[in-house]
């Protein structure tokens, strides 16, 4: 079991890692869709293609580019967790009362200063919701980086099928089930929080 | 100094504005009004270019606003919507000094300034300050609403039905407070409603527009004298003097009332009051013009059997006409020795009855609404 939390370790830095680069390209490309109105229906396309992309073809074809190691299964993950944090981004701001952005607007605010000022802050809870659903679902998708070399609890899981050793399987499975448990917790607590925060409720 | 030089705008095929003229003088206060669609709210909104004219030019003190940035311009003039538009991520004092902060006033100059509008509306600094929009009721979250407007100091503030989502009592109340306020820092207030009650209580020139056109430009009192067009006369209408002066005796009335020729005998006519339950009746003439009523008792005290219902007339009931005033009729009825009044057409025909159970249900429908009968 010692030889585990390493692993586990590794698993949560390569996950925070990717949603973490993730959470700054979607909500980037988030804002992008939402300003200008004809890229919105390709970008959410595109993330939505990405996610229909399986899993073992998507990290082969990152593994051409990237080779073996954590830096592809990152690249993967990043790729996966797109989707939720675009569409709950796009889905915050276009949900912003129209007398708001009409007040902001009225108020002498320039774009950027809409965004950051009123925007942002209205659609947080959702956005962070996004980065929430992100942030589990690649958990578990981490576990597939053993197959193109990376680290995590992907490892005692395969040696596991290879030995068939049910007790090895459930040595890695159960710390990502347990990991991704008390994060939807912890951040379920945390939306909540700034959803009961948000003035407007 | 506001100008519109010839101002247009369309949406597709519709125009909304359609070459406006106008000016608006310093210190002014300016309300546009007109039905639905005439373009009253875009002409306020070209002012601080959240609208852009297809053509023409408006000018703020001699200059032409196409040549100024529309996100400068707009820190220089208030703005006031009927939504309020509180932000709901900040606090009561975070919304006033909204303008002050984008104007990069440092927080020794805004604070005072927000201390100092909170107490010129009755709302203390200490108690009020750090609240939540959401924690305000409707009327408090407006006053904030004009005092984002004013923090600044602008020198001119639209408002956009500012009033509108407001219970009457808290309207009146803010209406004053807004002409306190205006007369106290001598804005020019371009002020949008479809109330002409609030229309001639805060104007001091008002602008009736209609299809994107100004029909009249004049003072409160010009307006109501000559009215420049039907469909002014028309929107004050309803406005002219207190409620209810409007109505005339035919309002209250029952229409569905028992009438009996004169030839009528005696004894059909207390069974035509048996069905229906009532305990006396309309008497009219062969050309069917009011003759009388006759009562139940009297039939039973003088009548015999077989004889005419003509001969026993009484004639104590009030009349009037379907015209007449309401008031006048209402003291008819008070003093009515059989508790009823008889409405009648102009030509002495029988439109109907006023009793005061059909008095109370047209002045609760009056105040209510339509009530179940």
């Amino acid at each position: 079991m010692s030889n585990l939390t390493p692993l586990i370790i590794e698993h949560l830095l390569i996950v925070l890692a990717a949603v973490a680069i993730s959470a700054v390209i979607g909500v980037s490309l988030g804002i992008l869709s939402y300003w200008v109105r004809p890229l919105d229906k390709i970008i959410l396309w595109v993330a939505e293609i990405i996610q229909t992309i399986p899993t073992l073809a998507l990290l082969a074809m990152l593994m051409i580019l990237f080779g073996l190691g954590n830096i592809t299964i990152i690249a993967g993950l990043v790729l996966y967790a797109l989707m939720p944090i675009i569409r709950n981004t796009y889905i915050g701001l276009e949900a912003i009362p129209a007398h708001l952005k009409d007040a902001a607007r009225g108020m002498g605010m320039s774009k950027p200063q809409q965004l950051i000022k009123i925007e942002i802050p209205f659609s947080l809870p959702l956005i962070f919701s996004g980065i929430k659903i992100a942030l589990v679902n690649s958990l578990s998708i981490a576990v597939m980086g053993v197959l193109i070399g990376a680290g995590g609890l992907g490892y005692p899981i395969y040696r596991g099928i290879q030995t068939n050793s049910l007790e090895r399987i459930l040595s890695g499975a159960i710390p990502v089930v347990l990991m991704a448990m008390i994060l939807d917790y912890l951040m379920t607590k945390m939306e909540k929080w700034m959803v009961r925060k948000s003035p407007q409720n | 100094m506001i100008e519109f030089e010839n101002v247009s705008k369309s949406y597709g095929e519709s125009k909304v504005l359609d070459r406006l003229n106008f000016r608006i003088n310093p210190g002014e206060f300016v309300v546009l009004i007109g039905p639905s669609g005439c373009g009253k709210t875009t002409t306020l909104r070209t002012i601080n270019r959240l609208i852009e004219p297809d053509g023409g030019k408006v000018f703020i003190n001699g200059e032409d606003i196409s040549k100024v940035n529309p996100v400068q311009l707009r820190r220089t003039i208030g703005y006031v919507i009927q939504q309020i538009g509180l932000f709901p991520n900040m606090t009561v004092e975070e919304n006033i000094a909204v303008v002050p902060k984008l104007l990069k006033y440092p927080k020794e100059k805004w604070q005072p300034i927000v201390r100092e509008l909170l107490e010129l509306v009755g709302m203390p600094y200490k108690e009020n300050a750090h609240k939540y929009p959401s924690e305000l009721s409707g009327g408090q979250q407006q006053r904030i609403g004009v005092l984002r407007a004013l923090a600044a100091s602008p020198p001119i503030v639209l408002m956009d039905e500012p009033f509108g989502a407001l219970d009457p009592i808290t309207r009146e109340a803010l209406q004053e407070e807004v002409k306190r306020i205006q007369k106290k820092l001598k804005k020019t207030i371009v002020f949008v409603t479809h109330d002409m009650d609030e229309a001639l209580r805060m104007a001091d020139t008002i602008v009736f527009m209609s299809g994107g056109k100004i029909l009249q430009m004049a003072s409160p009192e010009e307006l109501l004298q000559n009215p420049a067009d039907p469909l002014i006369s028309e929107f004050m209408g309803k406005h002219k003097g207190a409620p209810g002066a409007s109505l005339t005796a035919g309002d209250f009335m029952k229409t569905r009332v028992l009438k009996a020729s004169r030839k009528t005998q005696t004894l059909q006519s207390v069974e035509l009051m048996r069905k229906r339950d009532v305990n006396s009746m309309i008497v009219v003439n062969d050309d069917d013009t009011y003759a009388g009523t006759v009562s139940l008792d009297t039939i039973k005290a003088l009548g015999k059997a077989g004889k005419e219902i003509g001969d026993m007339m009484e004639d104590q009931a009030p009349i009037v006409n379907l015209n007449e005033d309401a008031h006048d009729t209402f003291e008819k009825l008070y003093t009515s020795p059989v508790g009823y009044v008889v409405v009648l057409n102009d030509d002495k025909t029988v439109a109907g009855l006023i009793t005061k159970t059909s008095m109370a249900k047209a002045m609760g429908e009056a105040l209510w609404g339509e009530m179940l009968s």
